[in-house]
């Protein structure tokens, strides 16, 4: 084995990949070798780095110097500089200051604990950091049950926005005699602000392979659909070099190890359709008909996909099951708060010094995650409010800074921790254009099978349309209330349960600027 | 040509979606003609308007015919926030067509799109796979140049 003095990690993802990243790997080795480096410095092409600077970024070991938005035309000075002097380009460094350092992240982290730091194409490296391992112990020294009771001690809760148990979710299947039952992951991240599945598959394709293994092992399915949205590229390729590594290595296929247990993976896309993050809409799109939810019960764990048992899970709630089994629950129980254990992946945008992805302890406050993991609030802006959980998320003002983030702590305040979508605004932005453009958003994806949701979406759009224009009286704000509550009781899946979220918590936290503009 | 792509997948339901996302990405124009509905409606011995009602559902199907760079700017929250209508008004400009058409020339389409997943670097729009970020106006401006020159 060879030993590099440093190693440059390049974070390939759909940000870096559409500034150029693949000319500049090859101008930065093309730069390394004429200063005859090639030896001493490592060039690693990794996922994302667990930051999210602008561009191209680069993350340097040991040093632990992150650069952002690297061109070019920076390579010679950082060869000369870094790499053969060892002095730090200042001017490229994520915060010259070095107050904020995503190393803290490192310590707390599950689902992207290899995230930037392996070769997401390479099984081997995943290997190498004891990948795998769970799936051979789940396999070989575990009975289906046994894997069971383990996520659900763990109190593991889906991570796709509504927060159910996942081992509860596994138990309804697991016992069902069925000659055929599935795992469906539900890839199809269409929550506005939210793209940690995305950074969660490019970064560690191997760990949600795992995940699913497992399950589909726990709850007796032999075959596994991701359903991942058509935009995802860079993560649909990976995925499929994933799945045909685990072939070639006899982690999937028939009669893994010796178990007698098969299983296939195999990868469905998507067509753009938001409703589709709902589970049977989902199970309908995959049998090849418009994305409408179907009645629920029978919930799909009895009855799914082609009438079979099927289990379906979020990204982010796999990716957490290798460390689950691998570890046992306790380890995992001490993350997080008791009602809800564990991380959660938030995706920081908007106002704050340093947007981008980030893991933190479930019950973690929007202070805490805004201030220590995003940098705090970009020089010169003033905090007002944060979109969180997307669309179908609610509007936090200031004062609910401090309340902490879990499914269950946010539950409390008629609130959602949802996808972990947060949406920094700052003091000059307007509440009643952000709910303007939510609404906007509904009324599009309403997939139109149910009426309340489809006429209802429509008229909050003409409501808020006529209130943003400032036409509206505060009869039209109430109205909205009504209308979005009638949708809650009435509609029938989430989508149309949704809207009254971020009305409410708009109105209720920012009515004075319902006020000023229905009375101009 | 449709049959062609049809019989590169089994004749079941399920593959529906894929076929239509081939035979679209595939063919000059990016759209689903009737004639492809129909070769499909035999092949996999599902009604035509079942096809239909799939291919108006989701957003990435067309119906109509569409340019050779398809524009899909993202209009949810976070670019909203960020100012994609000013990107929108200046891509209607820049091309003079409205949402939905096509430029004359066939070069571009103009479309909106939800939410892209690439919010980190909003406003953010793609034309046809690749994505563009951070977008400005002069941005907006560089990157259609670039595209008209090298047709």
């Amino acid at each position: 084995m060879k030993y590099f003095r440093s190693h440059i990690l390049v974070g390939i993802n759909e940000t870096s990949v559409a500034a150029g990243v693949h000319d500049f790997v090859a101008e930065l080795r093309q730069e390394i070798n004429k200063h005859s480096l090639q030896e001493e410095i490592n060039i690693l092409e990794t996922g994302p780095l667990g930051f999210f600077g602008k561009g191209i970024c680069l993350t340097v070991f040991p040093e632990n110097v992150n650069y952002e938005n690297v061109k070019s035309e920076d390579i010679p000075e950082l060869v000369s500089e870094h790499f053969l002097k060892g002095r730090l380009v200042k001017r490229l460094m994520l915060d010259s200051s070095g107050k904020f350092s995503p190393k803290f992240n490192y310590d707390q982290r599950i689902v992207l604990r290899n995230s930037g730091i392996i070769d997401p194409e390479s099984i081997d490296e995943y290997l190498g950091v004891g990948g795998y391992e769970a799936w051979e112990k789940a396999l070989l020294n575990m009975t289906p049950e046994g894997i069971v009771a383990e996520v659900k001690k763990s109190g593991l809760r889906g991570r796709g926005g509504a927060g159910f148990p996942a081992g509860l979710k596994w138990s309804f299947t697991a016992p069902l005699k069925a000659e055929q039952k599935y795992v469906v992951v539900n890839a199809d991240e269409g929550e506005p602000g939210t793209f940690k599945d995305r950074l969660i598959m490019e970064g560690d394709p191997h760990q949600l392979l795992e995940g699913i293994m497992i399950c589909a092992r726990a709850v007796g399915a032999t075959k596994a659909w991701i359903y991942i949205r058509g935009e995802y590229k860079l993560c649909i390729n990976r995925l499929n070099h994933a799945i045909e590594q685990c072939k070639e290595y006899g982690l999937l296929g028939r009669n893994i190890f010796e178990s007698g247990f098969d299983l296939d993976i195999e990868i469905k896309i998507g067509a753009g359709a938001y409703v589709c993050g709902e589970e049977t809409a989902l199970i309908e799109s995959l049998e090849g008909n418009r994305g409408n939810p179907r009645w629920k019960p029978p919930f799909p764990g009895v009855e799914g996909l082609w009438k079979y048992p099927t289990v379906v899970n979020n990204v982010e709630t796999l990716a957490n099951v290798p460390y689950i089994i691998k570890n046992g629950a306790e380890e995992f129980l001490k993350y997080g708060t008791p009602e809800c254990p564990g991380t959660k992946v938030y995706t920081i945008l908007g106002d704050v010094a340093h947007p981008g992805l980030c893991e933190v302890d479930m019950g973690a406050t929007l202070r805490t995650v805004i201030n220590e993991y995003a940098g705090g609030m970009k020089k010169g802006f003033k905090f007002k409010a944060a979109l969180v959980g997307g669309a179908a998320g609610v509007i936090l003002p200031e004062k609910m800074l401090d309340v902490k983030m879990d499914f269950h702590s946010l539950n409390q305040y008629a609130a959602v921790l949802g996808s972990g979508a947060i949406l920094v605004m700052n003091e000059h932005q307007s509440i009643v254009d952000m709910l303007w453009s939510i609404l906007r958003f509904f009324r599009h994806e309403s997939c139109g099978k149910c009426s309340p949701c489809r006429n209802g979406t429509q008229q909050l759009y003409s409501l808020i349309s006529k209130i943003k224009a400032g036409e509206g009286t505060m009869d039209d704000v109430e109205l909205m209330l009504t209308i979005a509550q009638t949708m809650q009781q009435t509609s029938f899946c989430a989508l149309g349960q949704s809207p009254i979220m971020a009305i409410r918590s708009a109105i209720e936290n920012f009515r004075e600027e319902f006020v000023d503009i229905t009375s101009k | 040509m449709y049959k062609e792509i049809c019989g590169k997948y089994a004749p079941t339901k399920d593959n529906l979606i894929y076929i239509l996302h081939e035979i679209q990405d595939t063919h000059p124009q990016h759209y689903i003609s009737e004639e492809a509905v129909q070769v499909i409606s035999d092949y996999l011995k599902i009604p035509s308007n079942h096809i239909y009602g799939v291919l108006t559902f989701y957003s990435m199907y067309s119906t109509k015919p569409r340019g050779k760079n398809i524009i899909r700017l993202c209009e949810s929250p976070p670019c909203y926030i960020k100012g994609s209508d000013n990107i929108l008004r200046k891509l209607k400009n820049a091309l003079n067509i409205k949402v939905g058409e096509t430029t004359q020339d066939g070069l571009f389409t103009l479309e909106l799109a939800a939410c892209l997943g690439v919010c980190g670097n909003a406003p953010v729009m793609m034309i046809n796979d690749d994505v563009y970020g951070d977008l400005t106006e002069e941005k907006v401006d560089e990157i259609i140049t670039k595209i008209r020159g090298g047709k």
